[in-house]
């Protein structure tokens, strides 16, 4: 789960290198941060890139959960029978709206969490290369 | 039921919620502590906590009560309670973490540099909160009084000073320990009894819940009337009376032809084992076939099931991110990708509990039927051990979920009263000063306990439908644009705000009130999100389109702070 977050730390070289790296690379972000902050066309198009990516992966779950979990009242309007079919013992509409929904509604979020971390991870790796 | 365990577990719920509370208090030393603990809470007990402070009198009780009483349809109460945090995962979570506010006034000021809409946040605040705060205040006077037989007024005033000196002495850091202590209380409470009454269930020969024949008394069953019904016959039932039934005295064996019937508070009707229940007359007498499918009673409106359903569905989905209790959790977090994982956990937890309601709402049908004639089945929870288990064995159980119950109460009016208490300590009186923060708590407890002890007979999950409505339709678009689109401005934000809020206000004070109940009109005012939050969003949009001119200059550098990573180190200066 976290084998991002860690991953800027390189192996530990002799200590005098290491501060020196960290200075560097301190001074590179600070230089990428300030141009993201003063929104020169550079930061500005890293950031709305962002957005756009997190909504459209926002927009997507979305559908899916309006599709599969918001059509169930309109699937049991259309086709009544439905409600009658039983599987182990309980009747369909109670199994999925009693048990199944949140293990489900649970994936979605899981999925999310791993996609919208993937973005931001993106964003840091370029902001680090560049 | 009366329970002799039952008053002592609920005496220690509350003596050990104040305990842990007062271990917190030797934390909390500063404004920052007090608000948001300072923002040190892991995800894994933040999401306890978050849960726990969650689980209402209307998860803990009202669920089961709904679903007892109108079947399949009410499942969208918990599904909707728990999709409500996946929508404020997709939406808010992370950016509203990152914005680096406290609350919800916070957060507009920030992002739309408005005093005045800042001001309006903060009135739908507290409206929120108090309208969320009496239902929970009045599960409470049910409980003592169905547990122990104490009047309504006296479980709502102890929980209700309970909490307020709570919040008041230990603020938020203390309640962070109290609250994931009591997810972890109410989950076992709901969770053990659950598992006993089904291995009664099927020791019983697993009998259906859902034949063709309408509820029946199980064994001779004596009701006593604590306020005045009026029920429906539908089959002839013979019954023994003790009491002013239909406006004459009455001591002694009675039959009832089909009809209306009267029953006044303080009678009591013994009714033999398999006579068919009379139900209160404001519920339709359901077979347990037609209960248990779906769009058959749409929550208590059977002339649009679909409507109502899907109005439910957009309240409950949306809602929840615009709730201050639950937003305000959220600044605890560390950074924005822990209040992402501390979401995903809280859905978890959730959907764990929300499994164990719909056990009792559907047992009720069969052990604790005398409900339906009373109209009061948010009891079920509390009555069903005993009814259906019976023994020490069921009193034990029963004095378990009436300790649950009590620490429903305790942790949401905890939370509500500390999101009120905050913006009135901010925005109305003071400067968030310590001092200023507890006379802030002592006022918001004492609204709606007064207001509790005025209204006796509302509907405790339906009153907290109606708060995720109300929600729904001013913070959730206000979150949502405000996060996502730059050409939001203060004006569309604010007309939007009033447009959504004052409708959906309305439609729940005349509901409250006891307004409109039938037709299209009656749907509208009960489940009014399906047209609010629609309207609060167009508002919102269309005003901001025609006050362009208004749009923040920096909001180029805002959305900077709310959807950047924190690795990349804007929020240090920023902040």
């Amino acid at each position: 789960m976290t084998e991002r977050s860690e991953g800027n730390e390189p192996q530990q070289p002799p200590e005098r290198v290491r501060i020196d790296v960290a200075a560097r690379r301190r001074v590179r972000v600070d230089r990428t941060l300030r141009e993201i902050e003063e929104q020169t066309r550079v930061g500005e198009v890293l950031v709305q890139g962002l957005i756009r990516a997190q909504l459209s992966v926002a927009l997507r779950l979305s559908a899916v959960v309006a599709v599969l979990l918001g059509g169930l009242p309109l699937l049991f309007a259309v086709a009544p029978s439905l409600s009658d079919v039983e599987v182990l013992g309980v009747r369909l509409p109670w199994l999925l709206l009693g048990v199944l929904a949140y293990p489900f509604l649970f994936t979605v979020a899981w999925v999310h969490v791993r996609q919208a971390e993937r973005n931001e991870q993106d964003l840091t790796d370029f902001v680090d290369s560049t | 039921m009366d329970s002799p365990f039952a008053l002592p577990a609920i005496v220690l719920v509350t003596v050990v919620t104040l305990a842990i509370g007062a271990y917190g208090v030797r934390f909390a030393r500063t404004t920052s502590d007090f608000l948001v603990a300072s923002r040190t809470v892991s995800p894994g007990w933040n999401a306890s906590a978050i849960s726990g402070e969650y689980l209402s009198a209307a998860s803990f009780l009202g669920v089961a009560g709904l679903v007892m009483k109108y079947g399949a349809d009410v499942l969208w109460y918990p599904v909707g309670f728990t999709a409500g945090y996946l929508a404020m995962l997709l939406y808010v979570a992370a950016p509203l973490r990152r914005s680096g506010a406290f609350t919800l006034p916070d957060f507009a000021e920030a992002r739309l540099g408005s005093r005045r809409l800042r001001l309006l946040c903060a009135g739908f605040v507290v409206l929120i909160g108090w309208l969320y705060l009496v239902p929970q205040l009045q599960g409470a006077g049910l409980t003592l009084g169905t547990v122990t037989g104490a009047p309504y007024w006296l479980g709502a005033i102890v929980v209700g000073v309970v909490v307020t000196a709570n919040v008041a002495t230990g603020g938020m850091r203390s309640i962070t320990f109290v609250q994931a202590f009591q997810y972890w209380l109410k989950l076992t409470a709901l969770a053990v009894p659950a598992f006993f009454l089904l291995l009664v269930w099927r020791a019983g020969g697993t009998d259906s819940l859902t034949a063709a024949e309408v509820p029946v008394f199980p064994t001779e069953t004596m009701v006593d009337i604590q306020v005045d019904v009026s029920v429906n016959v539908v089959e002839p039932v013979s019954l023994v009376a003790d009491g002013v039934i239909d406006g004459t005295a009455v001591d002694g064996p009675l039959s009832w032809a089909p009809g209306r019937h009267d029953i006044a508070q303080g009678a009591v009707l013994t009714f033999p084992a398999g006579a068919p229940v009379p139900h209160a007359d404001q519920l339709d007498t359901l077979d347990n076939a037609t209960w248990g499918t779906p769009l058959s009673t749409g929550g208590g409106h059977p002339e649009f099931p679909l409507f109502a359903t899907y109005s439910l569905i957009l309240a409950t989905f949306l809602g929840t991110m615009g709730l201050p209790h639950v937003l305000v959790r959220f600044y605890t977090n560390p950074d924005g990708r822990a209040a992402r994982r501390t979401t995903l956990l809280v859905l978890g937890l959730l959907g764990v509990f929300y499994l164990v309601p719909t056990v009792y709402g559907a047992l009720g049908r069969l052990y604790t039927p005398q409900l339906l004639l009373t109209g009061q089945t948010d009891a079920a929870v509390l009555l069903l051990p005993g009814a259906a288990i019976g023994g020490v064995g069921g009193q034990l159980l029963g004095a378990l979920v009436a300790a649950g119950a009590f620490a429903a109460f305790l942790s949401t009016s905890s939370g509500l009263l500390v999101s009120v208490a905050g913006v009135l300590s901010t925005d109305v009186v003071g400067r968030g000063s310590v001092a200023a923060f507890r006379r802030a708590a002592a006022v918001a407890g004492i609204v709606p306990l007064g207001l509790a002890l005025q209204v006796v007979s509302l509907d405790v999950s339906v009153v907290v439908g109606l708060a995720f409505a109300v929600a729904a339709s001013t913070f959730c678009p206000l979150l949502v644009l405000g996060i996502w689109w730059r050409g939001l401005t203060d004006a569309g934000a604010a007309a939007g705000l009033l447009a959504g809020g004052l409708l959906s206000t309305g439609a729940v004070l005349i509901t409250v009130l006891g307004g409109a109940r039938g037709g299209w009109l009656g749907v509208l005012l009960a489940q009014p999100a399906a047209l609010t939050v629609p309207v609060a969003f167009l508002v919102m949009v269309v005003v901001s389109r025609l006050t362009a001119a208004r749009v923040p200059v920096d909001v180029g550098r805002i959305m900077v702070v709310l959807h950047a990573p924190e690795s990349l180190g804007v929020h240090r200066r920023a902040g």
